[in-house]
């Protein structure tokens, strides 16, 4: 029974950190078109290349925030999460 | 004579100053690493907690994060009196040349993203990017960034939190309250929400930057070690257990998770303060 418990709380955490990185989609989405739209502006005014290229980048790393906000919890489900969670457990088990 | 070797010998005490808090920090995770063995997999965590003083309340537990960021505050110290130690009305030597660059550069960035009534912040600005910055490339030297600690970060946010509110009051405590129910009172959840979000948000976004690349290159350095271990495992006595295939690729990707990254966190940590300084402040005051 305990490894039945212990088996539900790390695939839990597996599947939880899995759904958690589909945040990663959003991000993704943003910055190509962040990107497409840099080089568009680079094709269109090259000589304003190096401003544009500090902007993107300034850009896309703001837009990461949210993706990274998803790997964060992925991190902790994979490896802070189960090893709590079986401390809580243990913790609790009727004598 | 007498003058220039007492100049040569402050200098070389500085430079001391910068290395020593660094060297002294390297050592003492040398001593306090645990050992952990390769078959028990790979471990990552948090800080290394180094000792706890006991509190009233609570115990305060002193980790490797605070210990390494106060180094590196030594640091930065040290360097900005080394390179400022002798200057004269016309430079005359390579440091004094870079310490004006570095003023100017950062005056001119505070000018040009907060305009001149906020040159007053050029300082700030300066040592939160260095701090940052040389936080994150401290990991180079192997010691536990502490801006991968959220703590750290969070303590910066924070007080970058606390200067949007001084600057926000400044137009009035009544237009502080009413700028929450605006444009209707309906509003108001969502802008205490937006507006406690501001310090979670920048401190997000640097810790998980950081983090999550030391996770990322830990990671690979692992697989690339049992790899290495099972593929070349055949080779006789100790040629066996080096890890060859850790060679290059590691090093290759600490110069984006590491360098790249890190810069560009502190960077952009340092305009956000700028950005939400510069319109907290109302625009009469």
């Amino acid at each position: 029974m305990l490894e039945l418990a212990i088996g539900i709380i790390l695939g839990c955490c597996a599947i939880g950190a899995g759904i958690a990185l589909i945040a990663g989609i959003g991000p993704g989405i943003g910055e190509g078109q962040a990107v497409a739209k840099a080089c568009e502006a680079v094709g269109r005014q090259p000589e304003s290349k190096s401003a544009v290229t500090s902007t993107l980048i300034l850009g896309c790393a703001l837009a990461e925030t949210t993706g990274l906000y998803g790997l964060i919890i992925g991190i902790l489900l994979i490896f802070v999460a189960p090893g709590s969670f079986v401390g809580i457990l243990m913790a609790n088990l009727p004598k | 004579m007498d003058e220039k070797k007492r100049a040569r010998f402050v200098d070389i005490l500085l430079i001391l100053l910068i290395v020593l808090p660094l060297a002294g920090a390297v050592v003492l995770k040398t001593v306090t690493a645990p050992v952990t063995p390769m078959e028990k997999g790979v471990q990552i965590g948090g800080a290394q907690v180094y000792f706890t003083i006991p509190l009233p309340i609570q115990e305060l537990p002193i980790s490797a994060a605070q210990i390494n960021s106060w180094a590196v505050m030594l640091s930065i110290l040290g360097i900005c009196l080394y390179l400022t130690h002798g200057i004269k009305v016309i430079p005359d030597s390579k440091r004094q040349l870079a310490a004006e660059w570095i003023v100017d550069t950062v005056n001119k960035l505070v000018r040009s993203n907060m305009g001149e009534k906020f040159m007053g912040f050029a300082p700030f600005v300066a040592g939160i990017l260095a701090l940052s910055a040389l936080s994150s490339l401290s990991s180079l030297l192997g010691l536990f960034a502490p801006t991968s600690d959220l703590n750290i970060v969070l303590g910066w946010a924070l007080l970058v939190f606390i200067l949007i509110t001084h600057y926000k009051l400044k137009g009035g405590l009544w237009a502080y309250i009413k700028g929450f129910f605006s444009p209707i009172p309906v509003f108001a959840p969502l802008n205490i929400i937006g507006e406690v979000a501001t310090p979670i948000s920048m401190s997000f976004r640097h810790y998980g930057n950081v983090m999550s690349g030391m996770v990322i290159s830990t990671l690979i350095a692992y697989a690339l070690r049992s790899l290495s271990l099972t593929v070349l495992g055949w080779l006789p006595g100790v040629l066996g257990q080096i890890p060859f295939l850790q060679i290059g690729l590691p090093a290759v990707l600490s110069l984006y998770f590491d360098i790249f990254s890190g810069c560009m966190q502190a960077f952009i940590f340092a305009m956000l303060t700028m950005m939400f300084i510069s319109t907290a402040s109302p625009e009469d005051a």
